[in-house]
């Protein structure tokens, strides 16, 4: 589903990514996790093409985003993403935060596009505040309102850039729970976090990144239980 | 024979306010004043909605420097018509620029120079606008699929709208009042009535007063129709 194939990302002086390469399979769960500026989000957001990249390639169902022909907006349709600040749309109601893109951009009908946000609202929990605008949310709320307005669009793979960090500790557990029925519902899920729970629970494979480079990867046992290099023992016992 | 003017102290004040002459002139001009708050409000209205158009297309322009063509001639404008009067302007158009396009008029030429002048000043007011709407609003667009001009109509410009409401109000009352300058193109606003009956009245202060009377009433329309456009996009 996803090849990332030795990228090369910079700002300016700073080496953010130093070749990194990677893939997800269909249905898969892949979380990321590793120190902060270890580069992680960033690799989330070459892969919708948030961030451009230096060099290497990615390919989404095997099409090469990074090149210049490619219709990116046409992509981003299949590939949801969740920030770590929600970036919920503050002048539109929850149930407008979901239908805005399926009417604007699918061009579904109005009707259809209802339809199709209130199941999603049921999935997350909040069918009863898809009239409310986003500053009367929790943050918990926020959080399920962005996974439900990203499902609308129907991707086939979903971006996580870690969503739970924002989070008071009493709300991580709702949205966890939402992405948990995701992955078992099959949708292919990259996830940057710092829950080793959720990853070691629900990941299929883990990935751990420190200074641009994936260090680490393996399942999740293998990983956590019994983590080879020096790097990865050291960042898991500060953080386990 | 010499007359005599008796001096009168503070009681001339209150005799000349209770001048049964000077509310006279205004009862007896009342519709022409109207009439001149009427056009004021025209010129105001045509100039600040040009204004907006301008503003709205040259604040995209200087938000977008990769376009350097378009970025710099939005520096050019804004640069030009913030930096120089607008009694100038007004002057320079009417007189210097616009008859080489043949003759249009003392009203079209000052809601042309009304219009650019306000569109300088809107676009900036845009600029920030956009500006102070959070980034991540921009990425959520993009990545749901929206190509830029979707996101900026859906997401970005409606926030920065509500942002954009106090200052651009501001700039409508100044618009408003700043057009009593067009009075020197002989454009009958209110301004110009109001020194047209003066000079054949000699009633300063009644003249003047209901002048300044009117517009202030236009003006304050004005700000409570801000504070209601505030209320009502509230989300709060």
């Amino acid at each position: 589903m996803i090849h990332v194939k030795n990228v090369y990302k910079n700002f300016g002086q700073l080496e953010v990514l130093k070749g990194v390469s990677c893939y997800v399979a269909p249905s898969e769960v892949v979380c990321v996790i590793g120190p902060s500026g270890s580069g992680k989000s960033t690799l989330l957001r070459c892969i919708n093409q948030l961030e451009t990249v230096q060099s290497g390639d990615i390919l989404i169902d095997g099409q090469d985003i990074t090149h210049p022909s490619i219709n990116i907006n046409k992509i981003r349709q299949q590939v949801g993403m969740v920030f770590q600040l929600f970036n919920l749309f503050p002048h539109k109601t929850t149930l407008e935060n979901v239908t805005l893109a399926p009417t604007k951009i699918l061009k579904i009908s109005p009707d259809e596009a209802h339809e199709r946000a209130t199941i999603l609202l049921q999935k997350v929990g909040l069918v009863d505040k898809a009239n409310v605008y986003p500053n009367q949310l929790s943050g918990g709320q926020k959080q399920r309102v962005a996974i439900a307005r990203a499902l609308a669009m129907q991707p086939k793979v979903m971006l996580f850039d870690e969503p739970t960090s924002a989070l008071d500790p009493e709300m991580v557990g709702e949205v966890l729970e939402v992405m948990k029925d995701l992955a078992y519902e099959g949708m292919t899920m990259m996830v940057v976090t710092h829950e080793m729970g959720f990853a070691r629970e629900v990941g299929h494979r883990v990935l751990f990144m420190d200074e641009g480079v994936i260090v680490e990867e393996g399942s999740p046992t293998q990983i956590f239980d019994n983590p080879s290099n020096p790097r990865t023992q050291s960042f898991l016992s500060k953080v386990l | 024979m010499t007359q005599v003017v008796p001096y009168t102290f503070g009681f001339n004040i209150i005799e000349k306010l209770m001048d049964i002459h000077g509310f006279e002139v205004v009862a007896n001009n009342f519709t022409s004043f109207l009439m001149g708050a009427l056009i004021t409000l025209e010129l105001t209205a045509l100039a600040v909605a040009f204004g907006m158009v301008l503003g709205l297309i040259f604040g995209l322009l200087k938000l977008a420097p990769q376009f350097k063509i378009g970025y710099a001639f939005a520096t050019l404008y804004i640069d030009f018509f913030r930096g120089t009067p607008l009694f100038v302007q007004i002057l320079l158009l009417y007189f210097g620029v616009l008859p080489i396009f043949g003759d249009i008029g003392a009203f079209t030429s000052a809601v042309i120079a009304c219009s650019l002048n306000s569109g300088a000043y809107i676009a900036e007011i845009v600029r920030a606008g956009i500006q102070a709407v959070d980034k991540g609003q921009m990425e959520a667009g993009r990545s749901l699929g929206m190509n830029h001009p979707q996101a900026m109509w859906y997401i970005i410009l409606p926030q920065a709208f509500k942002v954009v409401i106090p200052p651009l109000i501001n700039e409508f009352i100044a618009m408003l009042k700043d057009t009593s300058l067009v009075s020197i193109i002989s454009v009958s606003e209110l301004t110009l009535r109001g020194k047209l009956i003066y000079a054949s009245s000699y009633e300063p202060a009644w003249v003047w007063g209901t002048v300044a009377i009117i517009y202030f009433i236009m003006t304050k329309l004005l700000a409570m129709f801000g504070d209601y456009m505030e209320r009502r996009l509230a989300t709060e």
